[in-house]
């Protein structure tokens, strides 16, 4: 479950990107976050990694508390979330096999556990018979199928996807959000951030709306307030 | 989570290759450095000897009175070589010191055919460190039988200054050029795994802990530093032989006594692989930390 409460951020230059925001993601939900530039939704993602701290309120993600959170367990943070970028950041040296075997590793999985979890999981993405295959041999929407295998290799219970289809075109798009609601009805968590108006509304999901570091609306399609 | 050394190893040195131009980039300023360091410790190494030598051949001539008989004389040396500070003492007859005089002025020959009694018996008086000379020769005065005391202190002063600005210069030069080097090759290191920042980004977004992240890093910097230090050895062998051979062969400078490279191969060695091993895993330890507070 995520819960933020009363969650402001200040960052150092003075810009107040949350001013003071609360909501509730149940365990299993799958929820668009949307809204324009600005408006907060890349530093709620980086309070939920951990990458930044809030300046003011309380945050718990799957039963951490990101205000009193040690350095030693954001690791722990990070293992119970798998987060998916738009620039879907592989590593262009290694195989597809080998982007995902690192994640695995990573987290302390034997070399028999990695060989026996990447078939499944790259059959889930439509990937099997890439295995072998380098970032550069694949296409944008393949790429970023890889980059849902690896959020997903080490079976997190939340997922969140940072604009995950903002640079592919629609058709690729639609299949990225039709996998990552599949995935979803597997039992993950999603937390999927876009500005895709159109998209979001194909999927009748909830939409939390931004603006200005405040929530201004929640609830089942885009512009419900 | 236990050490999982294969892995690491693996990726340690499987990174070396798939960055080939950084490693070789590194490894070519870790061996300049090192080149430069080990010729200039080389060369004061070799002052050191040089100095050392010359100092060892300074003397100071303590002459027996030509009253003594030779059981008396001997007493004297007796005497002389239980005084604190002496090294040595080599006994010289004034029919050895009158050959070595009309030697030294074998071209007048108004200094040829002397008398051997105008000159005294005398002894050389070898002494462990310059720096007491003065009380050693007036301890070597108050020995019964020593007529006179012929100590030449500016040259062993000049010896003393010598050896404290050549002591001084070579440990700035060396901490200079240490201070150098550690910023030249730590910032080598950092371009490259500035090349890397994205990968190491991406490890701690799926839950690696910084140990699981170091440990590559950690092996890299070692071979990296272990082929520089490899590389530069052999460079520093073939350099200091070629200087070797150039010294003996020249007319003027074979006069100096380079130390063979036999004889010091171990320590030098064990310097460059030590300093090697630690500048390559110290870099990269260094050049990685600012990368992993994502």
């Amino acid at each position: 479950m995520i819960r933020l409460t009363d969650v402001q951020k200040e960052y150092d230059n003075g810009t107040l990107a949350l001013r003071g925001i609360s909501l509730t993601i149940e365990d299993g939900e799958f929820v668009f976050l949307v809204g324009p530039s600005g408006s907060g939704k890349s530093t709620i993602i980086k309070l939920l990694t951990g990458e930044v701290v809030p300046t003011k309120g309380r945050i718990m993600i799957n039963g951490f508390s990101m205000t009193n959170i040690s350095e030693r367990q954001i690791p722990l943070l990070r293992r119970s979330i798998g987060v998916i970028f738009q620039d879907f950041r592989l590593i262009e040296k290694k195989t597809v096999y080998e982007n995902l075997s690192f994640a695995m590793r990573a987290v302390g999985a034997t070399p028999r556990e990695i060989n026996k979890r990447i078939p499944y999981v790259l059959e889930l993405v439509g990937l099997d018979g890439k295995v072998g295959c380098y970032p550069a041999e694949l296409s944008g929407g393949e790429q970023q199928r890889v980059a849902i295998a690896r959020a997903l290799i080490n079976n997190p219970s939340t997922i969140i996807a940072d604009e995950p289809t903002g640079n592919l075109d629609p058709a690729r798009s639609f299949e990225i959000m039709t996998l990552l609601e599949r995935i979803n009805r597997l039992g993950t968590t999603l937390v999927v951030v876009t500005h895709e108006k159109d998209l979001v509304n194909k999927f009748q999901k909830r939409v939390i709306s931004l603006e200005q570091g405040l929530i201004t609306g929640d609830g089942i399609g885009y512009n419900v307030r | 989570m236990k050490h999982d050394f294969t892995y690491f190893f693996s990726e340690g040195v499987g990174n070396m290759f798939s960055h080939g131009f950084m490693s070789f980039a590194a490894i070519g300023i870790t061996v300049a450095c090192l080149v430069v360091m080990g010729t200039f410790s080389l060369v004061a190494y070799n002052a050191e000897i040089q100095l050392e030598t010359l100092e060892s051949e300074y003397e100071i001539l303590a002459f027996v009175d030509e009253t003594f008989d030779d059981a008396q004389t001997q007493q004297v040396g007796h005497s002389l070589s239980k005084i604190a500070n002496v090294k040595e003492v080599e006994f010289i007859t004034k029919e050895e010191a009158t050959e070595s005089f009309e030697k030294k002025y074998e071209n007048d020959y108004m200094l040829q055919d002397l008398d051997a009694e105008i000159f005294r018996d005398r002894y050389a008086v070898f002494v462990n460190d310059l720096n007491s000379v003065n009380q050693t020769a007036e301890s070597i005065r108050n020995v019964a039988g020593v007529a006179k005391v012929r100590v030449d202190e500016d040259i062993a002063g000049g010896f003393i200054a010598l050896r404290n600005v050549a002591g001084i210069v070579c440990l700035a030069l060396i901490a200079i050029l240490l201070v150098v080097s550690v910023f030249i090759i730590s910032n080598t290191i950092k371009l490259t795994t500035f090349d890397r920042r994205d990968e190491i980004a991406i490890m701690k977004m799926v839950g690696a802990t910084d140990g699981f992240i170091r440990w590559p890093f950690v092996y890299e910097g070692f071979f990296l530093g272990l082929i520089s230090a490899v590389v530069a050895f052999l460079l520093q062998w073939l350099l200091y032989a070629s200087v070797t051979k150039s010294l003996a062969m020249s007319d003027t400078m074979q006069l100096l006594q380079i130390v063979p490279f036999d004889t010091i191969w171990q320590p030098v060695m064990i310097v460059f692989g030590a300093a090697g091993i630690l500048i390559g895993i110290g870099g990269s330890l260094t050049a990685i930390r600012k990368f992993l507070r994502v």
